[in-house]
C-alpha cells in the first residue's frame, strides 16, 4: 500500500513518519532553488506563492510552452545541499512542510524540520522524465525572470514519488546515519587496499 | 601577402558547405540521442547491479531508475533534466575532409540539439554571468583533440557533463612518499564525500601522473572507457579491481541509499610522471552517464559504436 501526502499537509500528517519510510505525494508542489532561497532569505522579497502546508522540490525543468500553458517534458532533483543555509529560514518563514530534493541535508535543515514539523525527502536523481509524467499540470510560473531552471513553477502533481524521507520530524538524518557508516567502513578497505598497491620500491 | 584559399572567413565550396552541414545535422541527432538513451554498457551495467541488491530502500531506487529510462525512451526526451555541460573528445585523422570546419560544427550542432532534443539551457558565461541560452559559450561545447595520422575518419565522444556529477571532480600532487596508498586514500575521500550525492552508482575515473592538469584530464578520459575494459599495465588493472571491490564494500549504494554496491566501475588511466610528483585526478560519472561514440567516414558514412541498435 502507497503511503500518500495530500497537500495542505498537516503536522499530524507527519509525525509518524520516520526517516527510511516511502511516501507519495498528491496536491501543489513548487519548485524552488538557490535563487529562489536567496531572494526569500537574504534580500528579504516575497514569495510569489502561498507555501503553508505544500510542498517545494529542489529541481530545475525543462519545460515548453503548450498553447498558452506550459508542459513540462523533465524534471528531477537537484542537491539539496545547496540550499542548506537557508532551509532553517525557509521553512519558517513559508511553513512548507515538505522539502524534495536530491542528497542530503545539514544539521540546520534538521533543526528546521524539528521546530516547524517539516520533513525533507529525496526523489532519485536523473529520474526526471518519471517526475514528469506525475506532474499532472502547471498551474502557473513566478519569478521567470530568474530563467527556466530558477524560475518557480506551480505544480499540480499526482501520486509523486517514489519520496524516501532524509530527515524526519524528529531529528533523524538518514544521510548522516549514512555517512558515518560509510566513513567508518571505508578505513578497513583503505588499509586493505594499501597493502597492495606499494609499487614503489 | 597572398592567403590561402583556406583561410577562415572565406567561403566553403558549395560541396564542403553542405558536407558540413550534413556533418552538423549527424552530430546534433546524435547529440539529443545521447541526452536520453544511455549506452549498453551502462544498461547492462545496472541491470547487473540492480539484480544483486539486497536492501530494499535501494531497490526503490533502481525500480524508478529503470521506469525512468523505459518513458524517456518511449517519450523520446532526455532521461536527466540535466542535459549538461556539452563536451566533445575528437581523435581525429589528420586526413578527416572537414577536420577545419569541425569546430564551428560542433558548436552549431549542439545550438541545434538544444532546441529540438530539447536539451536544458546549461551554458553560464562566466564573469558576465549570464546564461546564453544556447549551450554555447566561450569554449563550450568544450573540445578535446587528438589527431591521428595516416587517418581519414573521425571518432567523437560525446559527453554531457552534468552538475551534480561534476561537481566531486578534483585534483592534486601528492609527494612521491605518498606513493600509490596516497592515489587510494585520495579517491575514497572524494568518492565517500561529494560522490554520494552524485547520483551513484558512479563510474569513477582515476587519473595517475604528472601534474594537476594531466591527471584531471587522464581522469576524464578514463569514465569515457566503456565499462568493463581494463588498463593495459597488469599492475595498473590489478589496482582498477582492488578500488572496485573496496568502494563498493563501502556499499554506498543507488543515491546514497546505502546498498549492495557503490560504482559500476573503476578506470585508471595514466602518464609517465615527474621522479618527484605523483599527480592524481578525479572524475566521476552518475549512473545516468550520458556517452555516446560515434564513427564518421570522409564521405560522412557513420557507426554509433556506444548505443545497440540506435536510429538517428
Ligand atoms: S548527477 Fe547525473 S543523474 Fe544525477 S541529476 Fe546530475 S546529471 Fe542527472
Amino acid at each position: 500500500m502507497k503511503k500518500i501526502l495530500t497537500t495542505p499537509i498537516r503536522d499530524e500528517d507527519i509525525a509518524g513518519l520516520r526517516a527510511g519510510d516511502v511516501v507519495y505525494l498528491d496536491g501543489l508542489l513548487v519548485t524552488c532553488r538557490d535563487v529562489g532561497h536567496r531572494r526569500l532569505i537574504e534580500l528579504g522579497q516575497k514569495l510569489p506563492v502561498d507555501l503553508r502546508g505544500n510542498a517545494i522540490f529542489h529541481a530545475g525543468p525543462i519545460v515548453v510552452k503548450d498553447g498558452d500553458g506550459w508542459k513540462i517534458i523533465s524534471i528531477g532533483p537537484t542537491t539539496s545541499m545547496r540550499m542548506e543555509s537557508f532551509e532553517r529560514d525557509f521553512i519558517r518563514e513559508t511553513g512548507v512542510k515538505l522539502i524534495v530534493g536530491k542528497g542530503g541535508m545539514g544539521p540546520e535543515t534538521v533543526e528546521g524540520c524539528r521546530e516547524n514539523k517539516a520533513l525533507h525527502a529525496v526523489f532519485p536523481g536523473g529520474c526526471a522524465v518519471l517526475a514528469a509524467t506525475q506532474v499532472e499540470k502547471i498551474e502557473r510560473v513566478e519569478w521567470l525572470d530568474l530563467g527556466m531552471p530558477e524560475a518557480l513553477w506551480v505544480c499540480r502533481v499526482k501520486e509523486f514519488g517514489p519520496l524516501i524521507i532524509s530527515i524526519d520530524t524528529h531529528g533523524n538524518n538518514l544521510f548522516e546515519t549514512n555517512k558515518a557508516e560509510f566513513n567508518r567502513l571505508k578505513v578497513p578497505a583503505i588499509a586493505e587496499i594499501s597493502k597492495e598497491v606499494r609499487f614503489i620500491r | 601577402m597572398n592567403m590561402p584559399a583556406s583561410a577562415s572567413g572565406t567561403a566553403l565550396a558549395p560541396d564542403k558547405e553542405q558536407a558540413a552541414r550534413q556533418l552538423t545535422d549527424i552530430m546534433a541527432k546524435f547529440t539529443g540521442y545521447v541526452g536520453k538513451r544511455l549506452p549498453q554498457d551502462v544498461l547492462d551495467k545496472l541491470a547487473e547491479l540492480r539484480a544483486r541488491e539486497t536492501k530494499p530502500l535501494a531497490k526503490v531506487v533502481y525500480d524508478s531508475m529503470f521506469d525512468n529510462l523505459e518513458k524517456a525512451d518511449r517519450l523520446d526526451r532526455p532521461c536527466c533534466q540535466d542535459t549538461g555541460a556539452l563536451q566533445y573528445f575528437v581523435r581525429a585523422g589528420a586526413g578527416f575532409p572537414l577536420l577545419g570546419e569541425l569546430k564551428a560544427i560542433l558548436g552549431d550542432a549542439v545550438r541545434q540539439a538544444t532546441k529540438d532534443a530539447p536539451l536544458r539551457h546549461n551554458a553560464v558565461e562566466t564573469f558576465v554571468e549570464k546564461n546564453t541560452g544556447t549551450n554555447t559559450g566561450t569554449n563550450i561545447p568544450w573540445i578535446d583533440w587528438e589527431i591521428v595520422p595516416d587517418d581519414d575518419t573521425c571518432t567523437i565522444e560525446v559527453y554531457m557533463a552534468g552538475g551534480g556529477c561534476s561537481l566531486p571532480g578534483a585534483a592534486k600532487v601528492l609527494m612521491p612518499a605518498a606513493g600509490y596508498e596516497g592515489v587510494v586514500q585520495f579517491v575514497f575521500d572524494v568518492i565517500t564525500s561529494y560522490g554520494v550525492n552524485a547520483c551513484p552508482p558512479l563510474l569513477v575515473g582515476v587519473g595517475v601522473s604528472t601534474s594537476v592538469e594531466t591527471a584531471a584530464t587522464l581522469s576524464k578520459r578514463a569514465i569515457l572507457r566503456p565499462i568493463g575494459s581494463h588498463h593495459p599495465d597488469p599492475q595498473a588493472a590489478k589496482m582498477e579491481a582492488l578500488l572496485e571491490k573496496g568502494l563498493n564494500d563501502v556499499g554506498i549504494g543507488p543515491q546514497g541509499m546505502s546498498g549492495s554496491s557503490s560504482v559500476m566501475g573503476v578506470h585508471i588511466e595514466a602518464s609517465a610522471r615527474h621522479p618527484s610528483t605523483i599527480g592524481v585526478g578525479v572524475s566521476v560519472g552518475c549512473w545516468a552517464h550520458r556517452r555516446g561514440t560515434i564513427r564518421i567516414q570522409p564521405d560522412l558514412a557513420y557507426e554509433i559504436l556506444s548505443h545497440r541498435g540506435a536510429v538517428l
